[in-house]
């Protein structure tokens, strides 16, 4: 059984259908990508996902329940997390009270179980506790990422979900951003990506769906999509 | 004002037209008096910054949230056993501390309540369609005519008379305002007192609230940025039920305090004027900032006296209100708005 199987999913905004029946799954453990251009319905698949966009037709399965019409703030208690496209980070807080709003939803059973939380937080990104006392409109781009992802590392998510963590970054910094991601993934989080720079997020992936115009057109091991000559020419910039 | 401007004899002319010597002589017990107006302004302040902050959606009805909260406490001392009479009544300082405690507590329920019930009937069924803003601005001016004419026309109905009607209720007092010190030349009042301790205690516990624990977190979150706020889990429609239950609760406190210093201002109409300052004082200090609304109410409620003392009485709310579109010409976004790298709420 998968932890996330989308089935037919159909997403619309007001009378445009963004996504068109789209069916995906992530497994236990996987670290999946979405790749496609602009306006291909990423991100609206994410947010279907997450449930700050209703469903038109089609269902939302986790875990083996459907979730279609659970409420989003729901959703997180229930183990799906995302890491928004543009970061999210709440200008306004502190880093560290950032990273408390991604503990939201969860009650920790002890003190130390929450300072643990926080504790590897800072451990992946050393950045952000240099930082901690800073408020989130103040950082730069790669450390709203980084907070980003960690905030919503404090919900100790069963799926991750990233919308475009590479985006607007220099590329040293995704280099680390990938690299970090992919160390998530080991340690047994599961990982849905959204992602424009195919080459990175294909190479990491186990599978990777591709995106057209609201439906799946490809799908298949991220290392075999690399190696697609179609995928190459559209995605990769390799004629 | 605009003769002020011409320089020449004319100025000492002008000048004298302005009782300049009321405000100088006057000065410190306008203050006083200044602040003890501004403190029930900021509190009443609150409520219409947190909801700001949250809906971006100005709560006219507010005013009569706050309106109700003096029927509230009035009603709680009627239950209490007190009967308006002419003269103050005496219990000694511990027990008028008590009952006063109670009927803010009172006060408070009432407001709260009818805030949370504003909210239920009134908005959050626009917001489940999805209505533009504009609708929800003509909401609230109707919400607040119809609180209005429940407390004119329905309530004397329900109470045999006792509450409510066209007449503002005969008063109750249970403190007579007595100097316990004076300060640079002015008197200090028990009820001057009273009513900016409690003001700052409740403030600053709001302050605390919102700042420190994590449903204060939440609020500051949906005030920033509301999809995130969801996708950490938090439950908007939550935090707006919260935000109007904190801004009823504080209007119902002020409602009490407003009263010590009002006695006679227990009328179905007397939230109006004192809403639209409350909401000036918010826009004042950068509307959806806490701190703004604070300093934004205490500011007013200065300058209002001030300017009362300079003008004559008649133009006390002129002031408070030019006052305002001088500060918005020149800051639109508020004396704090905006400049705390958008920390809203």
């Amino acid at each position: 059984m998968p932890l996330l199987e989308l089935k037919d999913l159909t997403v619309a905004y007001d009378r445009i259908e963004a996504v068109r029946g789209i069916s995906l799954t992530v497994d236990d453990g996987e670290l999946v990508t979405l790749i496609g251009a602009n306006g291909a319905g990423k991100t609206t698949t994410m947010r279907a996902i997450s449930g700050i966009r209703p469903v038109a037709r089609g269902s939302v399965w986790f875990d083996g329940r459907d979730i279609t019409r659970m409420k989003a703030h729901e959703r997180v208690s229930a183990g799906i997390v995302q890491a928004p496209e543009g970061r999210g980070v709440f200008p306004g807080m502190t880093v560290v009270e950032n990273l408390e709003m991604g503990s939201y939803a969860r009650t920790f059973k002890t003190k130390s179980e929450h300072d643990a939380t926080v504790e590897r937080v800072f451990d992946l990104f050393p950045r952000l506790l240099e930082r901690r006392t800073q408020v989130g409109g103040t950082l730069s781009g790669g450390e709203q990422q980084m907070l980003a992802i960690g905030r919503a590392l404090m919900a100790r998510p069963r799926l991750l979900l990233l919308d475009e963590p590479s985006m607007g970054l220099a590329p040293l910094v995704i280099q680390q951003i990938f690299r970090i991601i992919t160390e998530i993934n080991k340690e047994g989080t599961t990982i849905l990506l959204v992602e424009q720079n195919a080459q990175q997020a294909l190479s990491r992936s186990d599978r990777a769906y591709i995106l057209e115009t609201g439906e799946v057109t490809t799908s298949g091991r991220g290392k075999d999509l690399l190696a697609d000559p179609a995928v190459k020419q559209a995605y990769l910039g390799v004629a | 004002m605009s003769a002020v401007m011409t320089v020449g004899p004319a100025v000492s002319s002008v000048v004298s037209a302005f009782n300049v010597d009321s405000l100088t002589h006057n000065f410190w017990a306008l203050t006083i008096d200044g602040l003890t107006y501004g403190s029930i302004y900021a509190l009443v302040a609150v409520g219409y910054t947190l909801v700001y902050g949250v809906l971006r959606l100005i709560n006219f009805a507010h005013s009569e949230i706050f309106m109700l909260g003096m029927f509230g406490q009035y009603a709680t001392l009627m239950l209490l056993g007190f009967t308006p009479r002419g003269d103050v009544y005496t219990e000694g300082t511990l027990l008028t501390i008590v009952y006063l405690g109670i009927a803010m507590l009172g006060g408070m329920a009432v407001s709260g309540g009818a805030a949370v019930g504003l909210e239920r009937v009134a908005y959050r069924p626009l917001r489940k369609r999805g209505a533009p803003s504009l609708v929800f601005l003509i909401t609230a001016i109707g919400a607040s005519f119809i609180l209005q004419e429940f407390v004119h026309f329905v309530l004397p109905k329900l109470t045999n008379q006792k509450l409510g009607g066209v007449n503002a209720q005969q008063p109750i007092r249970l403190v007579e305002p007595t100097v316990q010190f004076t300060f640079l030349g002015a008197d200090v009042t028990n009820v001057e007192i009273v009513i900016v301790v409690a003001a700052i205690l409740l403030a600053v516990a709001t302050e605390r609230f919102i700042t420190l624990t994590k449903f204060g977190r939440g609020i500051r979150a949906v005030a920033q940025d509301p999809v995130t706020a969801t996708l950490m889990g938090v439950s908007r429609e939550r935090v707006i039920m919260l935000t109007f239950l904190i801004g009823g609760l504080l209007a119902g406190a002020a409602a009490l305090l407003y009263t010590l210093r009002v006695p006679s201002g227990i009328i179905y109409s007397g939230g109006f004027i004192l809403g639209i300052k409350a909401f000036s004082a918010a826009v004042l200090g950068g509307i959806g900032n806490l701190r703004g609304a604070l300093l934004g109410g205490l500011l007013l409620g200065v300058m209002e006296l001030y300017g009362q003392a300079l003008f004559g009485t008649e133009w006390r709310d002129v002031v408070a209100f030019v006052l305002l579109i001088l500060v918005l010409m020149f800051r639109p976004t508020g004396i704090l708005g905006e400049s705390l790298g958008r920390a809203r709420a």
